[in-house]
C-alpha cells in the first residue's frame, strides 16, 4: 500500500491541478467519460500486469483486439452466430493464442517478447487479411443491447466499463495479494529458479497469467468494439499494449518481474488517462499528448525508485540495529 | 603473535581488521610476502582468507590496518587501483568472457589500438601478442579460439595470461585447482613454480594441501579471522597444517555420529543405476539407511550437485531409480520428491534456495502454501504463527519474519532454508554444500541440526567439499569422481586420503 502512495499523491495532486486550471473537469459528463475510459483500459492493463509480474510482457494485446472485434462483427452479421455463442468464442480465441504464447515462452524457451511481437504483427495482418481491410461494424443485428449497455450504459450514473473494472479488480486483488497462485506468480516473477526448487510448477503458473491476460484482453475488446461501434482493422486498439504497460509500471509493477499490485495498476491507469484529459482540458496542444505522457511516467517512475531504495535502506539499519543489541 | 616477516617483503599487511554486521571477520591480521615468493594462506572456510583477500583487490575496504608495498604504505580502494600497483587476483570462478575468443580476453581493456583517435583495434598486434604469451605457458592453441571451445583448466590458463600480460608482481590465486584434474593441477603448478623463478609473489588459496606441500614457501594459517601460525618451508606437512587450521579437535565440533546399521527392516533410501545429464555413462547407486549421515564427497566438477539434483527432480536424468523402505517412488519434479517427504538444501542459497526479496515469512511457507490455506487462499494467521515458530525453534537471527532475506548473514538465510521443510516430515533431506560462506558458529549450529535430524529418524544426505565437515559429520561416504561412483567408505576407513585417492580417480 505504501507502495502505491506517492503515485496516488501524483494522481490527486494532477486532479487538483487540472480542476482548477479548467472546472470543466469535475463536469459529471466529463468525469463519465474519464470513468469510462479507466474502466477500459484497466480491465486488460490489469491482465497485462499479471504478465509483467512474471518477467514477461505481452505486446500483441491491440493487434488482438482488432483481431477480436473484426471477429466479432463478422460472427454477429455475417457468420450468423448468436450473442452468447459469440461473446464465448470471442474469450476463447483469445485465450487460446495467449496459451499458445504461454506455452512457446516456458516450453520452448522462446523470449516473450519476441514471442509477443511476432502476436503484434501476426493479428493484425489477420484482420486485415480477413476484412479485406474494411471497416467492420454490427448493424442492425437484434440482440446486442447488453453489449452496448456494456460498454456505454451507466449504473446509477457509474459507466459500465468501470463498474466491470471494480468487480474484475476486486477479484483480480484476492487472486493475486490472497490467493496461493498470486504468491507462486510473485515468486516464480522474482526467481524462478528458487520457485522452482519450492516445488512450483512455474511454467504452468506463467502460462496462467498469459491465459488470464488474454481473457482480460478479450473483455476489453469487446468493451471498446461496442464503444467505437466500428472496427477498423487497420487501426483499432493501435498501441493499446503500450498504455497498459504504461500503467503496470506506474503502477509499481517492475519489468523485472516479481514486483507490482492491483491497486497500483488501476492508479496507473487512472493517472494516464487523467493525463490525455489534461491535454484535452488544458488546451496543450494534442500533438504533444505522448510527450506529456511520456514525462510523467518518467517522474513516476523516478520518484517511486527513490521511495523503494529508501526504505530498502531503512531495513538494513533496522537489522543492524538488532544485531548489535544481540551481540553486545 | 606469530612470526609473519618475510626478510625483504614485497607486500606487508599489519594489524587488519574488518567487522561486517554482527560477524568480526578479521581481527588484527598480519600477512608478508617476499620477492619471488609463494606464501599458501590456507585455514577454514569462513576463517577470513578471502576477505583478507578482498581487501588486498580493493574490493573490500578495512577497518583498520596498514597495507605497504615495496615499504611504502598504499590505500587499494578499487580493483583498478590494486591492478595499477601489480596486485591481480585470479578468482575461484572463472571471470572469462566466454563470448568473445582467447585474445580479447587477454588484452581485455588494454587492446592494442591503432588509427589514432579511432582508437582501432589493432588485430595483428593483439593476436600476435596473445600467440606469443601463450606459447610461453606452454599452452598449445590459438589465440583465435572462442573460449566457450576450452576445457575449464585451459580458460583458468587463460586468466593466468591475462594477469601475467599486466606485468603483475603479485598474483593471488584462490582455489586455482579446484575444477581441475590431476594432470592439468601438475601442468598449473610448473607454471605458478615458473612464475616464481620470474620473481613473481603468489599467495596461494588451497583447500588441497598436498598442493601446499609442493609448492609453498611458506604457509599462513588464519583460524576464526585471526592469524593461527606460520610454518616456514621445513615445517609444511599436512598434520601441522591441519592442525593449525582446526585448532580445536574435530571431536568437539561435530557431534557424535549415529550408527549406520540402523536399517535392519528394510527403512532404506534407495538410488539405483542414477544415470544423470552430464555423465550418462555412469550409473550411480546407493543407499542412505533411516538415521544415517551419507557423506558425498567429491572434487568440483565430480557430479555430486547433478546427483541429488536429479533426486530431488529439479533436473532431468537418463535413468532414475528411487525407492524408499522398498517403495519405488516416480519422481519428475520437485513436487513428487517433496510430497514424498525428500527435500534439498540447494548449494547457491541466493540463487535457489530463498527468494531474497521475500521477506523470511514467506519464504518459509513457500513450498508448503497448501497446508497454510483453505480453497486456495492464504491464511496468514496460521502463515505467520509457523514462521514465528521456526523462527524461535532453530534460533533465526531476525528482528522479525517479516525482515526481507536478503538482510540476513549467511547462516541465518540457510536457517531459513532449511524451516521450510522442517515442519513437513522430512524422510530425506539433502544438503548441498551446506555451511558454504558460513561463519564458524553459525557452522556448528547446522551440523547440531543435521545430526538432530538423523536421530529422529531422518536420512540425510550431505555434499561438501570440505574434507573436515565431510569426515565429521557422515557415517558413511560416498566418492564421485567425474560422475563415476569410486568408492564407499565406512566409518573405521575414513580419512582425508582415502577420500582423495578415491576422488582423484587413482583408486577403484
Amino acid at each position: 500500500m505504501k507502495k502505491e502512495l506517492g503515485i496516488f499523491i501524483l494522481l490527486v495532486v494532477l486532479c487538483i491541478i487540472v480542476s482548477i486550471k479548467n472546472p470543466n473537469f469535475l463536469l459529471a459528463i466529463n468525469l463519465q467519460n474519464l470513468a469510462r475510459q479507466i474502466g477500459s483500459f484497466g480491465i486488460f492493463s490489469i491482465g497485462l500486469g499479471l504478465v509483467i509480474i512474471t518477467g514477461g510482457i505481452e505486446l500483441s494485446v491491440g493487434s488482438m483486439m482488432a483481431l477480436l472485434g473484426v471477429l466479432m462483427s463478422m460472427m454477429l452479421t455475417e457468420w450468423g452466430f448468436g450473442v452468447v455463442p459469440a461473446v464465448v468464442a470471442i474469450i476463447a480465441v483469445a485465450m487460446v493464442l495467449t496459451l499458445i504464447h504461454g506455452l512457446l515462452i516456458t516450453r520452448l524457451n522462446m523470449q516473450p517478447f519476441i514471442v509477443t511481437l511476432c502476436g503484434l504483427l501476426f493479428y493484425r495482418g489477420l484482420a486485415r487479411f480477413i476484412t479485406n481491410d474494411e471497416t467492420k461494424g454490427f448493424g442492425t443485428v437484434a440482440g446486442l443491447d447488453f453489449l452496448r449497455y456494456l460498454a456505454n450504459g451507466n449504473l446509477f450514473g457509474v459507466p459500465m466499463p468501470f463498474v466491470l473494472l471494480i468487480l474484475i479488480s476486486i477479484i483480480a486483488w484476492v487472486g493475486l495479494h490472497r490467493s496461493v497462485y498470486g504468491r507462486y506468480l510473485f515468486a516464480t516473477g522474482r526467481n524462478e529458479e528458487a520457485a522452482r526448487y519450492a516445488g512450483i510448477n512455474t511454467n504452468r503458473i506463467i502460462t496462467a497469467a498469459y491465459v488470464i491476460a488474454g481473457a482480460l484482453t478479450a473483455v476489453s475488446g469487446i468493451i471498446f468494439a461496442f464503444y467505437t461501434n466500428s472496427v477498423s482493422p487497420a487501426n483499432h486498439g493501435n498501441a493499446y499494449e503500450l498504455y497498459g504497460i504504461a500503467a503496470a509500471v506506474l503502477g509499481g509493477c517492475s519489468l523485472r518481474g516479481g514486483e507490482g499490485s492491483v491497486i497500483g495498476i488501476l492508479i496507473g491507469t487512472a493517472l494516464l488517462q487523467v493525463l490525455r484529459n489534461l491535454v484535452n482540458l488544458l488546451g496543450i496542444p494534442s500533438s504533444l499528448d505522448f510527450a506529456v505522457m511520456g514525462a510523467v511516467i518518467l517522474i513516476g517512475v523516478m520518484a517511486d525508485q527513490i521511495f523503494t531504495e529508501r526504505r530498502n535502506r531503512r531495513q538494513v539499519a533496522l537489522m543492524r540495529e538488532s544485531m548489535k543489541q544481540q551481540t553486545g | 603473535m606469530p612470526n609473519t616477516e618475510s626478510p625483504n617483503p614485497i607486500l606487508q599487511m599489519t594489524g587488519i581488521s574488518k567487522r561486517f554486521p554482527g560477524v568480526i571477520a578479521l581481527e588484527n591480521v598480519n600477512l608478508a610476502v617476499g620477492k619471488g615468493e609463494i606464501v599458501a594462506l590456507i585455514g577454514e572456510n569462513g576463517a577470513g582468507k578471502s576477505t583478507l583477500m578482498k581487501i588486498l583487490g580493493g574490493a573490500l575496504n578495512r577497518d583498520s590496518g596498514t597495507v605497504e608495498i615495496n615499504g611504502q604504505q598504499v590505500e587499494i580502494k578499487s580493483p583498478r587501483e590494486a591492478s595499477a600497483l601489480g596486485i591481480e587476483f585470479i578468482h575461484q570462478e572463472l571471470s572469462v568472457l566466454d563470448n568473445l575468443d582467447v585474445a580479447a580476453n587477454i588484452f581485455l581493456r588494454r587492446e592494442p589500438t591503432k588509427g589514432g583517435f579511432l582508437k582501432l583495434v589493432d588485430r595483428r598486434k593483439l593476436y600476435s601478442d596473445a600467440d606469443a604469451l601463450l606459447k610461453k605457458l606452454g599452452l598449445d592453441l590459438s589465440s583465435r579460439t572462442p573460449v566457450n571451445q576450452l576445457s575449464i583448466a585451459q580458460q583458468q590458463l587463460v586468466e593466468i595470461a591475462r594477469t601475467i600480460s599486466t606485468g603483475a608482481r603479485i598474483l593471488i590465486m584462490d582455489e586455482p585447482t579446484s575444477s581441475l584434474s590431476l594432470s592439468e593441477t601438475r601442468r598449473l603448478l610448473e607454471i605458478v613454480k615458473d612464475l616464481k623463478a620470474h620473481e613473481v609473489s603468489i599467495i596461494y588459496i588451497s583447500h588441497r594441501l598436498h598442493e601446499v606441500e609442493e609448492i609453498a614457501d611458506r604457509a599462513v594459517v588464519l583460524r576464526d579471522g585471526r592469524n593461527a601460525g606460520v610454518l616456514e618451508r621445513s615445517e609444511i606437512n599436512h598434520d601441522r597444517m591441519v592442525r593449525a587450521m582446526v585448532g580445536r579437535d574435530l571431536k568437539d565440533f561435530f557431534v557424535a555420529g549415529g550408527n549406520g546399521k540402523a536399517a535392519t527392516n528394510g527403512d532404506w533410501f534407495e538410488v539405483s543405476n542414477l544415470r544423470t545429464l552430464r555423465y550418462p555413462h555412469h550409473a550411480v547407486s546407493f543407499k542412505v539407511a533411516k538415521g544415517e549421515v551419507l557423506g558425498l564427497a567429491g572434487l568440483v566438477g565430480a557430479g555430486r550437485s547433478e546427483v541429488v539434483k536429479a533426486i530431488f527432480g529439479v533436473e532431468d536424468a537418463i535413468e532414475r531409480n528411487i525407492s524408499l523402505n522398498g517403495k519405488a517412488l516416480r519422481i519428475m519434479v520437485p513436487r513428487d520428491a517433496i510430497s514424498n517427504g525428500i527435500y534439498l538444501v540447494p548449494e547457491d542459497r541466493r540463487q535457489s534456495g530463498l527468494i531474497v526479496d521475500f521477506n523470511v515469512r514467506e519464504n518459509i511457507s513457500l513450498p508448503n502454501l497448501d497446508a497454510y490455506s483453505s480453497v486456495k487462499l492464504i491464511n496468514s494467521a496460521k502463515e505467520t504463527k509457523a514462521a514465528q515458530e521456526a523462527v524461535k525453534s532453530i534460533n533465526i537471527k531476525t528482528p522479525s519474519p517479516e525482515m526481507r532475506a536478503a538482510n540476513l548473514s549467511g547462516g541465518n538465510q540457510q536457517k531459513v532454508v532449511l524451516a521450510k521443510w522442517l515442519g513437513f516430515a522430512p524422510k530425506v533431506l539433502i544438503f548441498d554444500e551446506p555451511t558454504r560462506g558460513i561463519d564458524v558458529g553459525a557452522k556448528a549450529e547446522i551440523y547440531a541440526l543435521i545430526r538432530k535430524l538423523a536421530q529422529e529418524g531422518v536420512s540425510v544426505i550431505v555434499v561438501s567439499s570440505e574434507m573436515e565437515e565431510i569426515l565429521g559429520i557422515s557415517d558413511r561416504i560416498a566418492v564421485l569422481h567425474e560422475g563415476k561412483l569410486t568408492g564407499i567408505l565406512e566409518r573405521a576407513q575414513f580419512s582425508e586420503e582415502a577420500v582423495m585417492r578415491l576422488a582423484t580417480g587413482t583408486e577403484g
